[in-house]
């Protein structure tokens, strides 16, 4: 059995109501891995005590009632929960992909992107779609997934102001980060195409297309393959 | 049909319980009243249980038409109510009946007013909630604001309706005052800010923005200087109330609608005990913020709620 190093976490209380489990300060899929197995013990725990988590890059926020619980006596919860942290079984690895076309009306800024990256538009979307990326959580909005594995070559600074309504299912750039808007919503966000995939639907379970710790993949697709999947996926719904 | 017709949907007027939790993992942002201490305590007083669905008036109230006779409450800021032309006080239980109009003016003292009847107001529960979010339409009545000529469906009332007039106790409504500073605690990039941020954010009044909603309020005043981790941080859970500092120096209160994870600093996160007067905070109000520890917030929280729970309301 591989032995793994030794988690040291700091707990910090972000507020009277939050208490903010801190892994590390960088981006790593071992830190990840904490992140996910703190994130799924918590969830396992049944009582009433935690309201929310809300899992990060490096850490894990717990959000707790004050009319159950009290400061105190969450931190002990937790720092016990820790010392069970072997034991947990992380969720099976899935691999996902996310067929996307990367044309005209879908990607307003992937002239923009290219440019700035001293690249051509097709040298973009090749490079955007052959990484592999993993879900290091979900956040923002429902269903919206903070990948980590950009290559490094297409990273672009988000947009000086942002869009009023980016739509469903954009695939857009900031900075080193890649994501997908699973609900149309304001956004800053470099926006280079756009997959017929819905990522959240409430009346379904799970009601999100990816979870945390996916491995996820871009596929290419045409602009007549796009409305194809549409389609498909309307009359399917 | 059990329903209220809306006449006129006032400035924004959304459903709202006490929110939306144990889905922040799937970046569900909780929502809820936006002064959740008004919301059970107009819910107490007609007669529901505390975490019952009500409407949630911003500034200017609704005019609705009751199809059924009812029994509501109207609880939070102060604002002229009528029943059929006969002015109502609010923080008291009253009875309508069919067909009679309830029409409520703009808030004088504050931002938000509870509509709470009876029974509740009858949207579909959405992950455990029947709380509007506004950004991302999840939730509520067609998951948006009221509008004119909806009709929006209540919960049968026992039938005939419990009417008990009650009203606040004077404890309570003394309580309900509100101060000019928010308490708050470190925040968790505390440490992260120069001493002389700290120094000028306990030290300045800073005035609400006009760009306020319910995802946050945005603070107009001295400019801090930032952190030195050039103002983002990996990206991580935040908390409501939490007040996170972009990088043009500005504060932001984090609101009930906020986002469940976000990259800004946070130098500091008001109190739970005074969450319900977050949401009472006009724009150009002005506010300051005192600083107290872990223990004596969570001793406030104790004090607020067993206020709340020995006599909230007594007979009228």
């Amino acid at each position: 059995m591989v032995s793994r190093p030794a988690s040291k976490p700091d707990l910090t209380f972000a507020s009277d109501h939050s208490l903010l489990v801190v892994f590390g300060d960088e981006i790593s899929p071992e830190i990840h891995l904490e992140v996910l197995r703190l994130t799924s013990l918590l969830l396992q725990e049944s009582g009433r005590d935690i309201l929310n988590v809300h899992p990060g890059y490096s850490s894990v926020l717990i959000t707790f009632n004050l009319s159950i619980t009290s400061p105190p006596d969450i931190e002990r919860k937790v720092r016990h929960l820790l010392t069970s942290m072997d034991s947990i079984e992380v969720p099976r690895r899935r691999e996902v992909e996310i067929p996307v076309c990367y044309q005209g009306e879908f990607a307003p800024d992937l002239e923009h992107v290219a440019r700035h990256n001293n690249l051509t538009g097709a040298e973009v979307i090749r490079l955007h779609s052959s990484a592999a990326y993993v879900v290091y959580f979900l956040g923002f909005t429902p269903g919206f997934p903070y990948l980590g594995g950009m290559p490094k070559e297409i990273a672009t600074p988000r947009r000086p102001s942002p869009r009023l309504a980016v739509e469903a299912g954009s695939v857009g750039i900031a900075g080193q980060q890649t994501g997908v808007y699973p609900v149309t919503s304001p956004g800053g966000w470099q926006i280079i195409g756009r997959t017929p995939i819905t990522l959240f639907d409430s009346r379904v379970r799970p009601p999100t297309f990816l979870q945390m710790g996916d491995h996820v993949r871009f596929a290419s697709v045409s602009r007549a393959d796009y409305d194809n999947l549409s389609l498909h996926r309307a009359g399917t719904g | 049909m059990n329903a209220l017709r809306v006449i006129s949907p006032g400035y924004l007027t959304t459903v709202q319980d006490l929110g939306r939790f144990g889905y922040a993992h799937l970046g569900i942002s909780a929502a809820g009243a936006a002064d959740p201490l008004s919301l059970r305590l107009g819910n107490l007083l007609a007669g529901n249980p505390e975490n019952t669905a009500a409407l949630e008036m911003t500034l200017l109230g609704i005019e609705v038409e009751f199809e059924v006779e009812a029994v509501i409450a109207l609880a939070g800021a102060y604002m002229e109510a009528a029943v059929g032309g006969q002015t109502i006080p609010l923080w008291r239980t009253e009875k309508i009946k069919p067909g009679q109009v309830l029409k409520c003016g703009a808030t004088l003292n504050g931002v938000r007013t509870y509509l709470c009847v009876q029974g509740g107001i009858d949207v579909p529960r959405i992950f455990g909630s029947a709380s509007t979010h506004l950004m991302t339409g999840l939730g509520g009545f067609e998951g948006r604001p009221l509008r004119s000529g909806d009709l929006v469906p209540l919960k049968a009332p026992p039938s005939p309706v419990r009417f008990r007039p009650l009203q606040l106790d004077p404890k309570v409504s003394a309580y309900l005052k509100p101060q000019d500073a928010l308490r708050v605690t470190s925040g968790p990039q505390a440490d992260s800010f120069a001493r002389e941020a700290q120094e000028i954010f306990y030290s300045s009044s800073y005035e609400i923005s006009q760009e306020s909603d319910r995802m946050g309020l945005r603070l107009k005043g001295p400019e801090l200087p930032g952190t030195d981790a050039s103002g983002e941080i990996l990206t991580e859970g935040v908390s409501l109330g939490a007040v996170q500092i972009t990088h043009l120096g500005a504060p932001i209160i984090l609101f009930v609608d906020h986002q469940t994870t976000g990259g800004y600093p946070k130098l500091a996160n008001v109190v739970s005990s005074d969450m319900h007067t977050v949401g009472q905070r006009r724009p150009r109000d002005i506010v300051s913020f005192e600083k107290v520890s872990l223990a004596r917030a969570y001793e406030l929280h104790r004090e607020q709620e067993s206020l709340i729970h020995e006599h909230p309301v007594g007979s009228a």
